[in-house]
């Protein structure tokens, strides 16, 4: 089956005092329709970025996608013109964001933001919107929801919030969901609501999902392959049984380590990976992770390593293999 | 939000006790009187002077007799005259009873004129003296202001924040005779001097001929006075807009699939009106009431020089009635302000 959206080569840069922040560097992936896809990795790697650069919703300036393209269905995303992305946007590929508080107008009903893509693609009046917009508001769980239409997005709590988020996002039953930490902000006992409500809608509308956390554990249920990011780059590719498995990438052993798990000693005390991620200046001719990776070479500090194919869906972008410590 | 509004209200009567009883207060703890003259007037007239205007009483008898005069109806079943212990603001009758309100008693200076007829003449020209230098803040404040904002950086937004500071820099007295000078006499655009509204007011203060016979003479002076207020509202408008277009929800809104214009018009200006809301109370207030070198530089014969003069020559009733009058529009119009801001911002509920 041929890609829905194939982003090759994808590198953004910011403008800031210090100097360009390299903050995606050479990024690809591909989803295929109704596939749930996976961006694990800490906050500041560049998830976001990644992301928000192929709908060109950064913000310009000081951000800039400098390279590479992003094919939905055929067409360039980022040599659109601004018409022809504006009709993508919220009813091929949606949007839920990280922060349910401010990411809705204060001022503005809630009902008037639900239904408002159905207005601008849709072409339908007001009522007829707001109308469905109560239908999809009852789907996402909202009690009442009818009545609720006229609320303002502070008479809400978060996670109900995030409900109507979703609502919004999937009023024009788009192909593609980009979730962009959707549960990062919520309690726990909400979290696995919002994700059980994610996955009943995905099975429902057949969307695809590109779904960003820093939390593998998240991921894991919900997502066929998982892509690790850091500094920008991806440095880790697989499908989820195989990275859960045999991570490659010591970052990644690193982020499964600080995993609490179920079939574990209690007593374990989480790991953590030392150091911090790097706010990138320049392409760095070394490994950006060497500077935290216990398993470092001089070959690691001497060049970059790019993502290698080392089995079927699996790619690293590292120059040892953990298991042995040794160069691969 | 109807009880909202009463509270309001009980609220202004509140204020206006506290504001005319330290009016009160001062105005008789500063020294002199209104009869001190150069050469002291003999002590037998000073003394029939004092008498005739209760300044002999304790000083909570005068007030209490003020404020009688002010707040309580005098009604009898005869008509009132045209004299000045007769006058009041407000007369009406109530079945066969002739009654009057709101007299604010006679001016010490000016014996021919009763505060109530500086109050029907003079102060409705000052109020809307404010009014529209308010007006004209926010006609040319918001759009230079959204303006500079949409196209930040660039020639659009340098020029007019350029104008901006050349506006809150410049003060009336040097613009005022420029501009009467400019466009009164040179070029003779508009009248250099005078005002083209008479009395009676429609609810006291808004005039009756809303054409050109009355622009011409307001256009100059509103604009001199209002100038400086449209520079704040422009920078504050402007600023506010850059920071709502950082906000998550607009970012929302361009996910949504909105074009620019809507994103802006939409979801970006009421939000980003919601600060400037708040600086119009404060500066209604500062507009109103500080009229007095606009209407000197313009020969306006409003409530300017009566309220300067007043305090000078101690002309207690007309310095208690302007304060008074003055605190109940200001306190009419931050309710208005107040309900503005609530239309404009669903998080806060009067309730
Ligand atoms: N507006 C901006 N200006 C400068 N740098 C930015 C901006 N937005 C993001 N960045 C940089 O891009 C990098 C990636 O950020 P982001 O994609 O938001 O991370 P995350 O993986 O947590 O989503 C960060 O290091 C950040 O410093
Ligand atoms: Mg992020």
């Amino acid at each position: 089956m041929a890609d829905l959206f194939n982003v090759q080569g994808l590198e953004t840069r910011f403008r800031t005092r210090e100097g360009y922040v390299h903050a995606v560097n050479g990024v690809s992936f591909h989803l295929k329709e109704g596939e749930t896809v996976g961006i694990v990795g800490e906050s500041g790697c560049g998830k976001s970025v990644t992301v928000m650069s192929t709908l060109r919703l950064i913000p310009t300036p000081p951000g800039k996608v400098t390279a590479g393209q992003a094919i939905y269905q055929g067409k360039d995303l980022l040599k659109m013109s601004d018409e022809e992305i504006r009709h993508v946007r919220g009813s091929q590929i949606s949007m839920v964001f990280q922060d349910p508080m401010t990411s809705f107008n204060p001022v503005l009903t809630i009902g008037r933001q639900v239904a408002e893509p159905l207005e601008i693609h849709n072409g339908m009046s007001r009522a007829q919107a707001l109308e469905r917009a109560a239908e999809m508001l009852k789907m996402v769980g909202i009690p009442n929801a009818k009545d609720r239409l006229n609320d303002y997005p502070h008479q809400f709590s978060g996670g109900m919030r995030q409900r109507v988020m979703i609502a919004m996002a999937l009023i024009c039953t788009p192909q593609v969901l980009i979730a962009d930490e959707p549960t990062t902000a919520l309690d726990v006992t909400i979290q696995a609501q919002i994700i059980e409500l994610i996955k009943r809608l995905r099975d429902e509308l057949g969307m695809a999902i590109i779904w960003i956390t820093h939390d593998l554990g998240i991921v894991a249920g919900l997502a066929k392959r998982v892509m690790v990011m850091y500094g920008g780059y991806i440095i880790e590719e697989a499908l989820v049984k195989e990275l859960y498995g045999h991570p490659q990438h010591p970052y990644t052993i690193g982020l499964l380590g600080s995993l609490p798990r179920m079939d574990e000693d209690a007593h374990r005390r989480l790991t953590s990976i030392d150091g911090l991620p790097p706010v990138l200046l320049e392409n760095p001719n070394y490994c950006p992770f060497a500077p935290r990776c216990k398993f470092a070479l001089d070959h690691c500090w001497n060049e970059n390593p790019q993502l290698r194919t080392i089995g079927p869906d699996h790619t690293v972008a590292c120059w040892v293999d953990p298991t042995t410590g040794k160069e691969r | 939000m109807g009880r909202y509004i009463v509270r309001r209200l009980l609220y202004l009567v509140v204020v206006l006790f506290v504001v005319s009883v330290i009016t009160f207060g001062l105005m008789h703890a500063v020294p002199g009187g209104p009869f001190d003259r150069e050469k002291a007037l003999p002590p037998d007239i000073m003394e029939n002077l004092n008498r005739r205007y209760n300044l002999d009483q304790p000083i909570v008898v005068q007030y209490g007799l003020y404020m009688r005069e002010v707040l309580i109806p005098k009604c009898q079943d005869t008509h009132w005259l045209a004299t000045t212990e007769d006058d009041a603001m407000i007369k009406f009758k109530v079945g066969n009873l002739y009654c009057k309100w709101m007299n604010f008693g006679p001016s010490y200076r000016s014996r021919s004129r009763t505060v109530n007829d500086i109050f029907r003449d003079q102060l409705p020209i000052s109020m809307q003296l404010g009014v529209m230098a308010l007006t004209v803040a926010l006609i040319i404040g918001l759009p230079s202001g959204i303006l500079a904002a949409l196209k930040q950086n660039t020639i659009f937004d340098y020029l007019g924040m350029s104008i901006a500071i050349f506006g809150v820099s410049v003060p009336v007295i040097v613009l005022g005779p420029l501009m009467v000078y400019v466009f009164g006499v040179a070029l003779g655009w508009f009248p250099p001097t005078g005002w083209g509204s008479q009395p009676p007011y429609i609810l006291g203060f808004i005039p009756r001929n809303l054409g050109w016979d009355y622009f011409k003479y307001a256009i100059m002076p509103a604009v001199a006075l209002g100038l400086g207020s449209s520079a704040i509202i422009a920078r504050l408008t402007r600023a506010s807009l850059l920071q709502v277009v950082r906000e998550d929800y607009i970012r929302t809104a361009r996910a949504k699939g909105l074009r620019e214009r809507l994103v802006i018009t939409q979801h970006a200006l009421k939000n980003s009106l919601i600060p400037v809301v708040t600086i119009l109370g404060p500066m209604f207030a500062a507009l109103v009431t500080g009229t007095f070198v606009t209407e000197l530089t313009f020969g306006i014969p409003g409530m300017g020089r009566y309220f300067v003069t007043s305090i000078t020559n101690r002309d207690y009733p007309v310095i208690m009635g302007t304060i008074l009058l003055y605190a109940i529009f200001l306190v009419i119009a931050n309710l208005v302000v107040d309900l503005i801001y609530a239309y404009l911002d669903p998080r806060i509920r009067y309730d």
